[in-house]
């Protein structure tokens, strides 16, 4: 895939940045405001995935990343399903139990393991989108050589 | 509301139509956009903006994937020959119209009125659910406390998704 020109490269340079912040806002403060694990995630993608687009694919070395967004987003999943298991072993015997303190209302640490939650399905989400750009992206730079 | 989510709702289904039936495949998928982004305002006027910001977002990369794949194919639709027997599918499909409508509406019949469900399960939910989970985003403590289940079973979904792309496109490339 070929790169776009300077003016792209660089308003994608200054922009994904407060895209992928945007991202994390989002994703932290999924208990608080709208949104959580899930747009938070495909925010942060968003910001890897103009990146790509704008630099070509020489830009970054496409096969690591590839498998490290897809150990990334396995390991995402894997710790949801410890963290709810913990709390089938943690307090009375419900998965997906709130074992944690839940704190005052309105604080950015309270409301339990739901934050822990938002953070871990972010991570999967975001992981999973990139992956499968990444997947579309490095087979079609195979089946052109 | 109602005239607004209407007329939203009537340009989506138009757009639809022209979708399906566009010579041109970009085309094709801008007023697939246009049905996207209409749900995005959908959702916002009927308040709720957590939807609404997943819903634009990935409707977005959606968009972004698929037009670089167009650009990247031909971008005419193929010629696929229909049958030529037009005279009894057409018939068949307005029978097939008029028997789903008859029963739509004796479906719909008995429903309350817009906006105005009767709450049992949800009233619960939005009096106790910021006190009980500690989280003042009500729709984030039923996702994670109370439908907890559901939302492990969503991401279970993007992640057998992103297996099966894997699995289809990268097999040339892990000899």
């Amino acid at each position: 895939m070929q790169g776009m020109s300077v003016i792209v490269k660089k308003i994608a340079q200054l922009m994904s940045g407060l895209i992928f912040v945007y991202g994390v806002y989002i994703i932290t403060h999924g208990h608080l405001t709208p949104g959580g694990g899930f747009a938070g995630g495909a925010l942060v993608a968003g910001a890897f995935i103009l990146l790509i687009l704008a630099n070509g694919s020489e830009y970054i070395k496409l096969k690591r990343q590839e498998e490290g967004s897809s150990v990334v987003e396995s390991t995402a999943v894997l710790l949801v399903l410890v963290l709810a298991t913990t709390g089938l072993v943690a307090g009375s015997l419900v998965f997906f139990n709130n074992f944690l303190p839940t704190g005052i209302p309105g604080r950015l640490i309270s409301a339990g393991v739901i934050p822990l939650y938002n953070i871990f399905i972010g991570m999967e989400v975001a992981a999973a989108l990139i992956t499968i750009f990444l997947a579309l992206v490095i087979y079609k730079e195979e089946i052109s050589k | 509301m109602e005239v607004m989510l209407s007329i939203i709702i009537c340009f989506m289904i138009i757009a639809a139509i022209v979708a399906i039936h566009a010579r041109d495949l970009l085309s094709a998928i801008i007023a697939q956009g246009f049905v996207g982004y209409g749900l995005v305002i959908c959702f916002l006027i009927l308040k709720a903006p957590d939807l609404a910001i997943v819903q634009i977002v990935v409707e977005t990369i959606t968009l972004i994937i698929m037009v670089a794949v167009v650009l990247d194919s031909s971008r005419l639709e193929l010629n696929v020959s229909f049958d030529r027997r037009k005279g009894g599918t057409t018939a068949v499909t307005f029978i097939f119209i008029i028997v789903l409508l008859v029963y739509f509406n004796r479906a719909i019949s008995g429903l309350s009125k817009f906006g105005e469900h009767t709450l049992r399960m949800s009233e619960a939910y939005v009096t106790d659910a910021a006190s009980q989970t500690g989280s003042l985003n009500l729709v984030t403590g039923i996702l994670w406390d109370f439908r907890g289940y559901d939302t492990l079973g969503e991401a279970t979904v993007l992640f057998t998704a992103a297996i099966g792309v894997l699995t289809i496109l990268r097999l040339t490339g892990k000899k």
